[in-house]
């Protein structure tokens, strides 16, 4: 894992004392709200419907277990005892206050973590796949290049006020689990058909939002080591030419769409061609330097199976099912990257307690060589785990609720704050999501309906990933009342896509009693081995809607 | 705020601690934590009271995020708020009943 060097510790240290002296700034007066704000914001410190909220970056959502016992310990210090981790790879405390936000940023900073950019028009946290480095369909480890990402734009002076927010995911693999199509810019690791170098297809203009869009490729080969100068050129495009008289029309999205792909592609081209490449791409030695700190671990040579998982398997059916739903193809033999859930039914999705983060810190020293990772679909990895030692950490995971065995399944919900917190909110999203997972909570019944996401949000902004959800729920505000909106096509993968609305809107109560509806169509037609979204693409929305229409008609008979 | 923008009658006026983010209510004695010690204003008068009230603790930087909300009255004659955004906002959040004012002071 990255360790910070004297550089970055200075720039972080150097981060809390400007900050602690802006809040004592603001605390005798001598700033005011609208002046602090955006020096707030740049610290990751929102202000919410109840409290503050902190928001602190996990770069390409890997975390050791020291960096979580810290976080525990701020839960219980300075915060309610939990933390919710978020489709960004971040994690956001919800109580925390003004007055305590330096000495936080503070024990932040003694771990190497810090909430710079995670807020304002920059380039903010980076992100990528949860299996970065252990997957088995995997070219490479994207995360020496996010770090590089990371280190080039950290305050880089000419993109800290661009029009608007700019997000970058990295994915190393064939299959895409970083939704690299719904960022700004996405990259997927390619190899040349003909040299078989490695480099990157250059994905610009996706993003979900009130206007959401799959994004669009610019490059299908950009070598490696042209990668910094290559986003320099995309960002100078989009800093020169993206909208700054109306915040909504700011992203690269809205540019990219209006004046096209190609035209965007050429202007990125030609700004390239322009650029001192040589004085922005880094320098061998460096790109070695931080590629070293993810080299693999020393991995024992294991038999790719394991008489004792194979034996603990036949006897434990639950711990079987926990296996097979929640592992994951591992690089290398004998060992399993494992998702731990956080989404126990009837708990909110991606909230921890403090007591589960210093368990779960402790058994990532015992099974996975001290290191975790988050993913955007607001669980835990564990990517090194010995296949031999499975029971034993799915015994120790059940003793604090931690062995839900439903990873991509209906009840693994991804789901936004929603307006349990939010200021932005127009609905509440999460008792929906305890809501369903409590009707779909019958694990054979899971199993039987199978891969399916199911993503809400509380209001259009999309933090919660709706558009892309194979089902997905928005929650919007209808005469004074919270209606939910279902989508219905979305899809997250490599075949991206943003789904369809089905129908008028529907009070929180007949949400379950809608998907219950969706599903059955799903059971009734799909093929032998289709999962839902396969079905959804083969026969089209038309048999949804229709049994979705069916539906409403039913509530509104039974109102009337 | 003019009085077209002022949410209809009655009202409570609410802001969030500066200090500390938590939600408080103008009352007879300053700023309370607990939603039952809010104001009410009947009037325009007490409105703009209040309304002029929350300006100053803005700018003596005591409080941010400053809002009338307009209210019912229960039984026992405490405001709740009409739009349930406001009504989460002087409970708590509703997956968490044991985490904001209704915590303490009971849910409304
Ligand atoms: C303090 C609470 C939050 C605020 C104020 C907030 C604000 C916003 C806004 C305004 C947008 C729309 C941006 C645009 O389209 O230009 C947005 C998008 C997004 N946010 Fe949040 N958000 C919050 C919490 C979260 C949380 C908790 C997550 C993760 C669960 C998250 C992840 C995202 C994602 C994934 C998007 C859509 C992707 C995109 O930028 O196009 N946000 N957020
Ligand atoms: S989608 Fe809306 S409600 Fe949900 S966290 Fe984002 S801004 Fe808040």
């Amino acid at each position: 894992m990255y360790r910070y060097d004297e550089f970055d510790e200075r720039f972080v240290r150097e981060r809390v004392e400007q900050f602690r002296d802006e809040v004592a700034r603001r605390l005798d007066g001598s700033l005011t709200e609208d002046e602090f704000r955006p020096l707030r914001l740049k610290n990751g410190l929102y202000l919410q419907l109840h409290a503050y909220m902190l928001r602190i970056a996990i770069p390409y959502g890997t975390l050791s277990s020291r960096q979580l016992r810290q976080l525990a310990l701020i839960a219980d210090r300075y915060d309610r005892g939990y933390g919710h981790f978020t489709t960004r790879q971040n994690i956001q405390f919800n109580w925390p206050k003004l007055r305590d936000a330096p000495d936080i940023l503070g024990l932040l900073a003694d771990v190497e973590m810090h909430c710079i950019q995670t807020s304002g028009n920059c380039i903010r946290n980076v992100t990528a796949d949860h299996f970065a480095g252990v997957a088995a369909d995997e070219i490479d480890d994207p995360r020496p290049v996010c770090e590089l990402i990371r280190q080039w734009s950290s305050a880089h002076p000419e993109f800290s006020y661009l029009p608007r927010k700019f997000k970058i995911a990295v994915t190393g693999a064939l299959h895409d689990r970083a939704v690299v199509k719904a960022h700004d810019i996405g990259l997927r690791m390619v190899r040349d058909r003909e040299t078989s170098a490695k480099g990157f297809e250059v994905i610009v203009g996706g993003g979900l939002g009130r206007t959401p869009f799959v994004g669009k490729v610019i490059r299908d080969f950009l070598p490696e080591d042209e990668l910094l100068a290559y986003l320099e050129a995309i960002m100078r495009v989009y800093n020169l030419e993206g909208r700054r008289d109306n915040k909504y029309k700011a992203r690269v999205k809205i540019l990219v769409h209006e004046i096209g792909v190609e035209a965007f592609r050429e202007k990125v081209e030609a700004e390239y061609a322009r650029l001192d490449v040589a004085s922005i791409n880094p320098d061998p030695a460096e790109v070695e330097r931080i590629a070293a700190y993810f080299a693999p671990p020393a991995y024992e040579k294991l038999p790719a199976q394991s008489t004792a998982l194979d034996a603990a398997m036949k006897l434990n059916p639950a711990f079987a099912e926990w296996v097979e739903i929640n592992g994951f193809e591992h690089k290398a033999p004998g060992y399993v990257a494992v998702t731990v859930s956080l989404k126990g039914i009837g708990e909110v999705p991606g909230d921890m307690t403090s007591d589960q983060m210093r368990h779960f810190a402790d058994l990532t020293d015992r099974f996975s060589l001290g290191e975790l990772r988050v993913s955007h679909n607001q669980n835990l990895i564990l990517p090194d785990v010995k296949k031999k030692d499975l029971f034993p950490l799915w015994q120790e995971l059940g003793k604090f609720g931690l062995a839900t065995a439903n990873v991509g399944l209906i009840t693994d919900i991804i789901a936004c704050p929603g307006l349990d917190y939010c200021s932005l909110a127009t609905a509440r999203s999460i008792p929906i999501a305890q809501a369903i997972a409590t009707r779909f909570a019958d694990p054979v019944r899971q199993r039987d309906i199978g891969p399916l996401n199911l993503n809400i949000s509380g209001c259009i902004n999309a933090c919660g990933h709706h558009h892309v959800g194979h089902i997905g729920i928005l929650g919007l505000e209808k005469r004074g009342q919270e209606s939910y909106q279902i989508t219905l096509g979305g899809d997250s993968s490599e075949d991206a896509a943003i789904g369809d609305v089905i129908g008028p809107g529907l009070t929180g109560d007949a949400v379950p009693g809608a998907i219950e509806r969706l599903v059955a169509i799903y059971l009734q037609e799909r093929r032998e081995g289709e999962p839902f979204i396969a079905t959804v693409k083969r026969i089209g929305q038309a048999p949804f809607k229709a049994a979705f229409q069916h539906y409403v008609e039913g509530l509104r008979d039974h109102a009337a | 705020m003019s009085a077209a923008k002022r949410p209809p009658l009655p009202v409570i006026l609410l802001a969030n601690d500066l200090l500390d983010g938590e939600v408080v209510f103008r009352s007879d004695k300053g700023w309370s934590r607990d939603p039952g010690e809010a104001l009410i204003a009947f009037d325009d008068e007490a409105a703009v009271a209040l309304e002029q009230a929350g300006q100053r603790a803005y700018a003596n930087n005591e409080v941010v995020e400053v809002a009338l909300v307009d209210v019912s009255l229960t039984g026992d004659g405490k405001p709740v708020p009409n739009h349930f955004r406001e009504r989460f906002k002087v409970n708590g959040p509703t997956v968490r009943l044991d985490l904001g004012k209704q915590a303490v002071y009971g849910r409304r």
